[in-house]
């Protein structure tokens, strides 16, 4: 991973996981794992997050409050779907109140596998978010920068 | 050696009628709700309510059997606690339970598929 | 009379990672009533007995949730064993026994470092998650997963744990001991801790029993509730007394789990010690169930009841789990009554809470 210009903040919500990795999540940023040295920060401020990372599949009721977390998080921004009840639906996917992966509601650009996901999974999906980030922001400038020139 | 304490468990099958005086010689006896379902089989419904003493870890268990129609009396007015096991069984079952203290009218748990714990008839 | 207003609390929020929400009616800022409202991780997982078969659910069950997930699975196991009538191996119970506490202890701790969090004490926090560490690579060690083992079986366990490994889980636990004796005394000493626990959220004897409460949170409270002394897996075989206190506040809360992380560390030499050299670990089960049974078990959260109803056939007609954040909610409703805003983030985590348990 080449050297980052910024500290990206993450977001983490609880979509509708068994709570299994929830606690991997927060596992990964105390100090065994530490993806803090990543430059990464936990915040529970969508309006400040650059990463969300969203465990557990989409359930009718919590669809709206995961839409309306996305949609608050400023661009660029990135989605990491964690274990696979976000990817797909997992163990639950057969429930009648479970309507998908994370995927149903908002884009998702990586996915971590995992029943639970690994503290070693999730921070390579963290790494690959900040990198995709990197990139996105870029393109953001860019983008904007052209706007300008046109108008 | 830890000493066990396990009394047998009772099932008592009870009529709707005598649920709230049950349930109130229960309390008085200083038993506290420990847990209360439905339960779907035959086209019936049973709900079982169950109480358990912290001092003797006695578990006793009414067990009411109804038709899915039949109307049933909340306990909440004498065991507080209750509200969210009735309105769970209210929700998941569509059990018509009168007078719960705070009758959150299906939304407890806010699913848009209606009783769905009862197997749909005619369907897989 | 103050201004009266409602604040909503959750459900996505900084100091639990689970939503829950909690409409606040507050007067200025004292706190006049607490309206939950819970679904947001309703999975409606009961009704899967529909689709899976009594064996397949065992996977189900230890999904309930993460962090208590050997013990949903036992709990399960055992009312399944007790509508076949079949009794497990002797050292299948021990080391289901192994495995309840080795959870119990990394889900104490996990909740002895989120309550630091609450009150602003990031660096116990961290200490509290760095001796977890040490509990979840045991429970990895001897079953493959970190949090969900899967080793559960409807007759007994699938894995055995062999005597090496049991020298290595004995040794782990001194060193674990050691360093849960520096955080005791620091939950216990430590001024900052003390002025944020003592005294606020008080649930008094009786409003608890009344309340239906459950577990540490009714033990804090003085009540002498303990599900183990019910003598299921290995407990009649070893020795050990529910820990209480009668103080009823957030300090006894904290008092009772930390005390706990050392008892299970007491049982846990208790049944390495006692476990029998048996080579048979499962006792094989025929045909289906037919009937119904009730479960207790003590997890860390308290007394949660299984509920199995089979016709016979491999589809369960019911299966019913009453978790012990489910029982605790109205308890935590009074508790919050009359207390200041500020407190509330942190009340909320002294029942330990655990959502998805609730909502299945």
């Amino acid at each position: 991973m080449a050297k980052l210009k910024k500290s990206p903040w993450l977001l983490h919500y609880d979509g509708s996981s068994c709570n299994g990795c929830d606690i991997e999540v927060l596992a990964a940023l105390t100090p065994v794992y530490d993806a803090e040295r990543f430059g990464v920060m936990n915040t529970g401020d969508p309006l400040q997050a650059d990463i969300f990372l969203i465990t557990g599949g989409i359930n009718t009721q919590n669809k709206d409050v995961v839409k309306q977390l996305y949609d608050q998080m400023p661009r660029p921004k990135v989605v990491v779907a964690v274990g696979v009840c976000a990817c797909t639906g997992g163990v639950f996917k057969d429930c009648y109140n479970i309507l998908g992966g994370a995927d149903s509601v908002i884009p998702v650009d990586i996915y971590v596998p995992g029943c639970a996901a690994r503290p070693q999974a999730i921070i390579d999906g963290v790494v690959q978010a900040v990198e995709l980030l990197e990139k996105r922001s870029e393109e953001h400038k860019a983008m904007k920068k052209n706007k300008k020139k046109g108008a | 050696m830890a000493e066990v304490i396990h009394p047998d468990e009772i099932l008592d099958e009870i009529e709707v009628s005598d649920l709230l005086t049950k349930a109130l010689s229960l309390k008085k006896d200083n038993f506290r709700l420990s847990q209360a379902c439905a339960a779907y089989a035959n086209e019936k419904i049973e709900l079982s309510y169950s109480f358990a003493n912290d001092d003797t870890y006695q578990f006793t268990t009414l067990r009411v059997v109804i038709d899915p129609e039949t109307e049933v009396p909340s306990i909440t007015e004498i065991i507080p606690p209750a509200v969210f096991y009735e309105n769970e069984m209210k929700e998941l079952f569509g059990v018509k339970i009168k007078m719960i203290s705070t009758d959150l009218q299906n939304r407890l748990y806010r699913i848009e598929e209606e009783t769905p714990m009862i197997p749909k008839k005619g369907g897989n | 009379m103050g201004k009266r207003s409602v604040i909503p609390y959750g459900p996505q929020h900084p100091v639990l990672p689970e939503p829950i929400h909690i409409d606040l009616v507050v007067e200025d800022e004292t706190v006049i009533e607490a309206i939950p409202s819970v679904g947001f991780i309703h999975r409606g997982l009961e009704g899967l007995a529909e689709k899976r078969d009594f064996n397949q659910m065992t996977y189900i069950a230890e999904r309930v949730c993460g962090i208590c997930s050997f013990q949903h699975g036992m709990g399960y196991c055992e009312a399944v064993e007790r509508v076949f009538g079949v009794e497990v191996p002797n050292r299948a119970k021990y080391l289901r026994t192994i495995w309840a506490e080795l959870g119990r202890m990394h889900s104490h701790l996990l909740w002895l470092g989120l309550l630091a969090d609450g009150f602003g004490y990031e660096n116990l926090f961290y200490q509290c998650w760095r001796v977890r560490e040490k509990v979840l690579d045991l429970q990895e060690m001897t079953s493959g997963g970190r949090l969900i083992f899967s080793v559960n079986c409807v007759g007994g366990v699938l894995k055995d744990i062999p005597q090496e490994k049991l020298d290595i889980i004995l040794k782990t636990l001194d060193e674990v001991e050691e360093e849960c004796k520096i955080i005791k005394d620091t939950f216990f000493q430590d001024y900052t801790v003390q002025s944020r626990l003592q005294g606020v959220g008080i649930l008094t004897k009786e409003q608890a029993h009344d309340l239906g409460c459950a577990g540490p949170f009714a033990r804090a409270s003085g009540i002498r509730t303990d599900m183990r002394k019910l003598g299921y897996a290995a407990y009649p075989d070893l020795d050990f007394e529910p820990i209480i206190s009668t103080a009823g506040d957030s300090f006894a809360r904290c008092y009772i789990r930390t005390m706990e992380v050392f008892q299970s560390i007491d049982l846990l030499r208790q049944a390495i010690a006692k476990i029998p050299n048996e080579t048979d670990l499962v006792t094989p089960v025929k045909g289906n169930p037919n009937g119904e049974a009730f479960m207790r078990v003590e997890q860390p959260r308290g007394e949660a009841v299984y509920y199995v109803k089979a016709n016979g056939s491999p589809n369960l007609d019911r299966f019913r789990v009453r978790t012990p954040t489910f029982a605790n909610l109205p308890g935590l409703c009074e508790m919050l009554k009359n207390t200041k805003l500020a407190d509330v983030g942190l009340l909320v985590i002294t029942i330990d809470p655990c959502v998805s348990c609730t909502e299945r």
